[in-house]
């Protein structure tokens, strides 16, 4: 049958296949190993299974890679996500630690709003150096990525900044309809974000200055003013992530909260197949990616193989993704030989510009 | 015949302005150290300074194979795992009973051949440094875990030598042997730099790479080259570092990445690439080892200054960069 | 110069690529001791015919011979140790570096491996004298003028033994006195007995240093002169060709009518200008007027059309839109007075290739209402499917990646995203170079209905049989400047405007 195969193709060559299949893989792997694994029970009228961790760890992940999204399909990078975390995580642990009554539901309010504030004003920071100044995303986030952890230890005064707010931990370990709310938030942030984008023109106009600076700014597209939202709606993402590691732990440690969390997100973004020149970006294709990465880590963790060493199946994931999407990677594989003239090479050239220039 | 001179349009300022990042950074050192002078006796003490480089050698070294990269525009990002990866096998080894000459053979080996295999990467795929990097830190720092879960100690008698032997005065004034090898590091780094093809070709590479295609110049080769440069200098980093905690620590040197792109970016090198010099470097270094020897003296002051301190001298001298117009992409 | 025998030689060359014959059987020769000029219309074989000469190409058929010796480059690098050296338009220099390093890295003066320095500058300093300049050999490239970095690609060109030196479009982008620097630098070689190959859009410069012309046209040689013996007339017909174009077999459309040209314009430049770009000039547009802009590629038709819509911001001069004084500084601020751009560069500043026709064509309209107010779904869909049946848009899937389209479809797509926002000035620049015959006389009717309807539009073409069809004035752009402009009547025919091409104002250009 032709359509057969042809409906074979489309879906061997959807750029989603690969990484479904590996996760499909990882899940089968866990069942083999240990058949429990699927398994999800009640108890206490909530639900448990390591399927139902694996959702409820990767929340935080998910919500800095969204935002992580954006910012690559513009043609960014966001490398300070991580101390974002830390910083919001801590403003807000050390507003509640300060109440009288920790479980107070407006201090915890407050604490978030807090949190949410001192993020969107960092967010900001990135996003004037970025669409403003004209500095290289990575460069320009490298200095809150390095001075961000600075601020975070600041704010804890160095210590791990325990609180025992009940409301506060219900973000990170709490429940409702039987499933942790770390999920529903994670999903709330999804369905926003999906619908900031793709309900307003935002989304097209983020994937037509990713896609192409010159011609967008031909059209009349102020891409400054997009280049600088995309930065603080990452911020607004990494300060939720933030809230929701901190409240996992219920403490504040602002050298560990979100360590790497950049690093992971920009890989969940890559595997969820948003190209890191920018243009079209997929949100579901980053929640995939995040799902892998956290089963990836859990599967590693659940065979007593030490959490650090997971890092040598990520180096290998990110390899293999990379070079799947690299073009000179696929020009080696389709083409028998390389054009050697380098004048010609650079003419054929067309390398995506900086956004902004 | 008439000879025109056409000289350039603001012949007054151009001289400086190659110079300026490395000059604003030798005077913010000198002040630093003016006002530890000022503020604590013990400061004027020459062997606070030499304490600041016996602390920071291996810092210094590493920095110095980071700047050979940022000069071509590239980054290296796995510097800090490949640092704690070459200490980790090395104490590893000597719990294993090899000898010491053996172990460092292999030690040196190691950084070099991930480099090398980085580079091939970048190069040959057109992957982006910051990406293929990234893979490598998580392959030796997934490798330091993968041989110990724990920190393994270091008691042959060959790196309790080189930890304990002074040079100088051991009572007095001295350093360490560690601090010797930065040196010659730093020596061979700038020599190769101004006065070798490699060294040319590297900032014409990270010039302007189209350019040095066009001019005939090995451009791959030398992306290689730095990154195996930068893989040698972490991995002899590694080893001084083993010389100075003798233990190799999974954990070890986590985010030190960022210290040394501070560094190289504080010394004045462009991270577009194409301008900066190892003395440079040199002097971003000892900015950061003297701030931190300011802070662990203030007392009041904590750790976590260092990094926001760190942070506000990466911005300002990105700006400063900017405003003077290095851009000569 | 001539009697010697011809330093470089190339026979009978062919070169095809996909779908296109660059090359067909062209002659070449090169004498020692001459500034031999290459002309050319775009698309002619120029760039082609340097690229077989340097070995970036390989050809189908003839033979290239250097001395009487047959040889055959496989690149660039080879191409220049055997004594053919090539400066690109663009300088592929590093500003990185020192005038001395650009001029001899890769081939350093060396001692045990080390570079020697002051050998180095040494050497530089007496290569650039040999060339008329005396610069700070020290200082970075970058700290120079374009005109500076030009002759210092020069030096590093003769540096090694070049007998044959290749110079593509390096007068482009220098003003006067810079292209008599270079002019004397070339002399002062010839007469050292290089061969110099010159390149260039600007015939008057052609007349001032070439000994030689030789002038292709579609990829054949149309034949090889002394300058004195060309006329500067001629050059400009054997550029251009007198036969007429495919055109003619379409449906003849009258000559049309000269709008009313009184009233307020709509859009009024005075004495707008960029420096190194376009020469300050006078422009009027008036609602329902079709202007053509009409001169040789690089001429700086293109300038023009980027600085009305704010792509490139004017360092002189003033606009008036409606009579009222404007700014057209960014394109935002010409869009907003109504004002549609298509760039000549369809792939780098048209298209977004990854998106869909659909997303494309609304593009222009959503940035103008920002992007909080999306347009709705069912209005996108509605203008979308209106224009990709009005325009013949194939495939007529809206929601597959423009990128997919062929050129002239792609083309089409660029001007339905301006036509849904109903532009009062349209400016086309080259909107049917390189489509298919078809979708070319669509989009000339479609200018033609535009104008009927009073929407103003600059067009922007090479071709003068389309200008000349379609315009009601033409402004002829020469050498960076805008030389005159024709009411477009019955005595105006394309011998009028090839003379106004090649006579050029009655003035030497004034540099801005």
């Amino acid at each position: 049958m032709s359509t057969a195969q042809s409906r074979y193709r489309a879906l061997t060559t959807h750029r989603l296949f690969w990484p479904v299949v590996v996760l499909v893989a990882l899940v089968v792997a866990n069942t083999v190993y240990r058949p429990g694994f699927l398994s999800v029970q009640v108890r206490d009228g909530h639900l448990y299974g390591s399927l139902i961790d694996i959702l409820r760890l990767s929340a935080p992940l998910i919500l800095v890679a969204l935002g992580m999204t954006l910012v690559i399909a513009t043609g960014g990078i966001d490398l300070s996500v991580g101390s974002l975390c830390a910083i919001s995580g801590a403003v807000a642990c050390l507003y509640i630690s300060r109440q009288p009554d920790q479980n107070s539901m407006g201090g915890v309010l407050t604490a978030l709003a807090l949190g949410l504030a001192v993020a969107l004003v960092l967010g900001a920071w990135n996003g004037v150096l970025v669409a403003v100044i004209g500095i290289q995303p990575i460069i320009a986030t490298l200095i809150l990525m390095v001075a961000g952890r600075g601020l975070a230890q600041l704010i804890t005064e160095g210590q791990i900044l325990t609180i025992n707010s009940s409301p506060y931990k219900a973000i990170g370990v709490g429940h409702l309809l039987t499933l942790p709310l770390a999920i529903f938030i994670a999903l709330a942030a999804a369905l926003l974000i999906a619908a900031v984008t793709r309900r307003t023109a935002l989304g097209l106009i983020v994937e037509s200055v990713g896609g192409n600076a010159r011609a967008s700014r031909l059209a009349g597209i102020r891409s400054a003013r997009i280049t600088f939202l995309v930065y603080v709606i990452s911020a607004a993402c990494a300060a939720v992530a933030g809230f929701m590691m901190t409240a996992n732990v219920s403490s504040a440690d602002g050298n560990a909260a979100g360590l790497w969390v950049e690093l992971d997100a920009i890989l969940a973004v890559v595997i969820g197949g948003t190209s890191l020149a920018g243009g079209r970006f997929s949100l579901g294709g980053t929640i995939l990616g995040a799902l892998l990465i956290q089963t990836l880590t859990t599967t590693v963790y659940a065979m007593n193989i030490s959490p650090q060493t997971s890092l040598l199946f990520k180096a290998v994931v990110v390899i293999a993704v990379c070079l799947i999407q690299a073009p000179g990677f696929r020009a080696r594989f389709t083409r028998r030989r390389r054009v050697p003239a380098p004048a010609a090479a650079g003419a054929d050239e067309t390398r995506k510009e900086q956004v902004p220039a | 015949m008439t000879t025109t001179s056409l000289s350039p349009g603001r012949t007054w300022a151009r001289l400086p302005r190659r110079h300026v990042p490395v000059l604003v950074t030798l005077a913010l050192l000198l002040v630093l150290y003016g006002v530890g002078v000022s503020q604590y006796r013990a400061f004027s003490n020459v062997q606070v300074v030499f304490n600041v480089f016996i602390d920071n050698g291996f810092l210094l070294v590493v920095a110095v194979g980071m700047t050979f990269v940022i000069l071509t525009g590239g980054i290296d990002l796995s510097v800090g795992s490949v640092v704690a990866m070459t200490a980790m096998v090395s104490a590893f080894l000597l719990r294993e009973g090899w000898p010491a000459a053996l172990v460092l053979v292999v030690a040196l080996l190691i950084g070099p051949t991930l480099g090398f295999l980085m580079g091939c990467v970048i190069h040959f795929f057109d992957i982006q440094p910051f990406i293929v990097t990234l893979a490598g830190m998580f392959f030796a720092r997934g490798m330091c875990t993968f041989i110990s879960d724990s920190s393994i100690p270091i008691t042959d008698g060959f790196w309790t030598t080189m930890s304990q032997q002074r040079i100088g005065d051991p009572s007095g004034t001295f350093v360490s042997i560690s601090v010797l090898i930065a040196f010659a590091v730093v020596a061979v780094a700038a020599y190769v730099l101004a006065y070798t093809r490699l060294g040319r070709n590297v900032y014409a590479v990270g010039g302007n790479a189209q350019s040095a295609l066009l001019m005939g110049l090995p451009v791959g080769r030398t992306r290689i080259a730095v990154y195996t440069i930068s893989g040698l200098c972490a991995a002899v980093g590694g080893i001084l570092l083993s010389f100075y905690t003798l233990s190799g620590a999974p954990l070890i040197a986590v985010g030190m990445e960022l210290d040394v792109i501070a560094a190289v970016v504080i010394g004045g090198t462009v991270l577009t690439g194409g301008a900066g010099y190892v003395f440079g470097t040199v002097l971003g270094v000892l900015v950061l080892g003297v701030i931190q020897t300011l802070i662990t003296f203030d007392g009041s002051l904590n750790s976590w200054w260092t990094k926001i301190v760190i942070g506000g001298l990466l911005f300002a001298f990105i700006l400063l960069q900017r405003l003077i117009g290095i851009r000569y992409k | 110069m001539t009697g010697s025998h011809p330093v470089l030689t190339m026979t009978g060359i062919s070169k095809s690529f996909p779908g296109v014959r660059a090359l067909d059987g062209v002659d070449f020769r090169l004498f020692p001791g001459e500034v031999h000029a290459l002309m050319g219309e775009n698309g002619a074989g120029k760039s082609t015919l340097i690229k077989v000469l340097t070995g970036v190409y390989g050809v189908d058929r003839g033979t290239v011979a250097l001395a009487g010796e047959q040889v055959s480059f496989t690149g660039p690098m080879q191409a220049t140790a055997a004594g053919v050296s090539t400066v690109f338009q663009e300088v592929n220099l590093c500003t990185n570096l020192s005038v001395a390093e650009n001029i001899f890295i890769g081939r350093e003066p060396r001692r045990l491996g080390a570079v020697r320095w002051g050998e180095m500058r040494r050497r530089a300093r007496a290569l650039l004298t040999r060339l008329d300049l005396d610069i700070d050999v020290n200082a970075p490239l970058g700290s120079f003028s374009l005109a500076i970095q030009q002759m210092v690609a020069i030096a590093r060109a003769i540096d090694i033994e070049a007998r044959v030196l290749v110079l593509d479009e390096p007068t482009s982008s220098l003003d006067t006195g810079e292209v008599a620097q270079l002019f004397r630098v070339m002399r002062s070689l010839r007469d050292d007995g290089i061969a110099i190959l010159f390149v260039t859009h600007f015939l008057d410069q052609v007349y001032r240093i070439a000994d030689r012309i030789t002038v292709l046209r579609n990829g054949q040689l149309v034949g090889e002169w002394t300058t004195g013996d060309l006329p500067q007339l001629s050059l400009v017909e054997k550029m251009i060709g007198k036969e007429l174009d495919v055109l003619e077999r379409l449906d003849e459309q009258p000559r049309r009518d000269v709008a009313a040209t009184e009233g307020t314009p709509l859009l009024e430049a005075r004495a707008l200008g960029r420096r190194s770009a376009v020469a300050p000039f006078d422009l009027t547009v008036h609602a329902g007027e079709v202007v053509g802009l009409a001169g040789l590629l690089g001429s700086g038709r293109t300038e023009v059309a980027r600085l009305l819509f704010g792509a490139d911001r004017a360092d002189h001069g003033s606009v008036r839109v409606d009579g009222s004084p404007t700014s057209l500084r960014t394109p935002v601020a010409a869009i907003a007075r109504g004002i549609g751009f298509c760039s000549e560069n369809r792939r780098a500043e048209g298209i977004v290739a990854d998106l869909s026709v659909r997303e494309n064509i609304v593009l222009a309209m959503q940035a103008a209402r920002g992007w909080l107010r999306p347009i709705p779904r069912r209005r996108q869909d509605e203008l979308v499917d209106r224009w990709v049946r009005a325009l013949h848009i194939r495939p007529a899937d809206p929601e597959i990646p423009v990128g997919n389209l062929s050129g002239g479809n792609q083309q089409k797509v660029l001007l339905a995203r301006w036509l849904i926002t109903e532009p009062r000035l349209l400016i086309l620049d080259e909107p049917t170079r390189g489509i298919d015959i078809g979708a070319k006389t669509e989009i000339q009717r479609l200018v033609a209905q535009l104008s009927d309807g009073g929407t103003a539009v600059l067009f922007i073409s090479a071709e003068l049989e389309e200008v000349l069809r379609l315009s009601h004035r033409i402004a002829v752009m020469r050498d960076h400047e805008l030389v005159t402009q024709l009411t477009n009547d019955q005595s105006v025919d394309a011998d009028r405007i090839m003379q106004a091409i090649a006579a050029g104002a009655a003035h030497e250009g004034v540099p801005s």
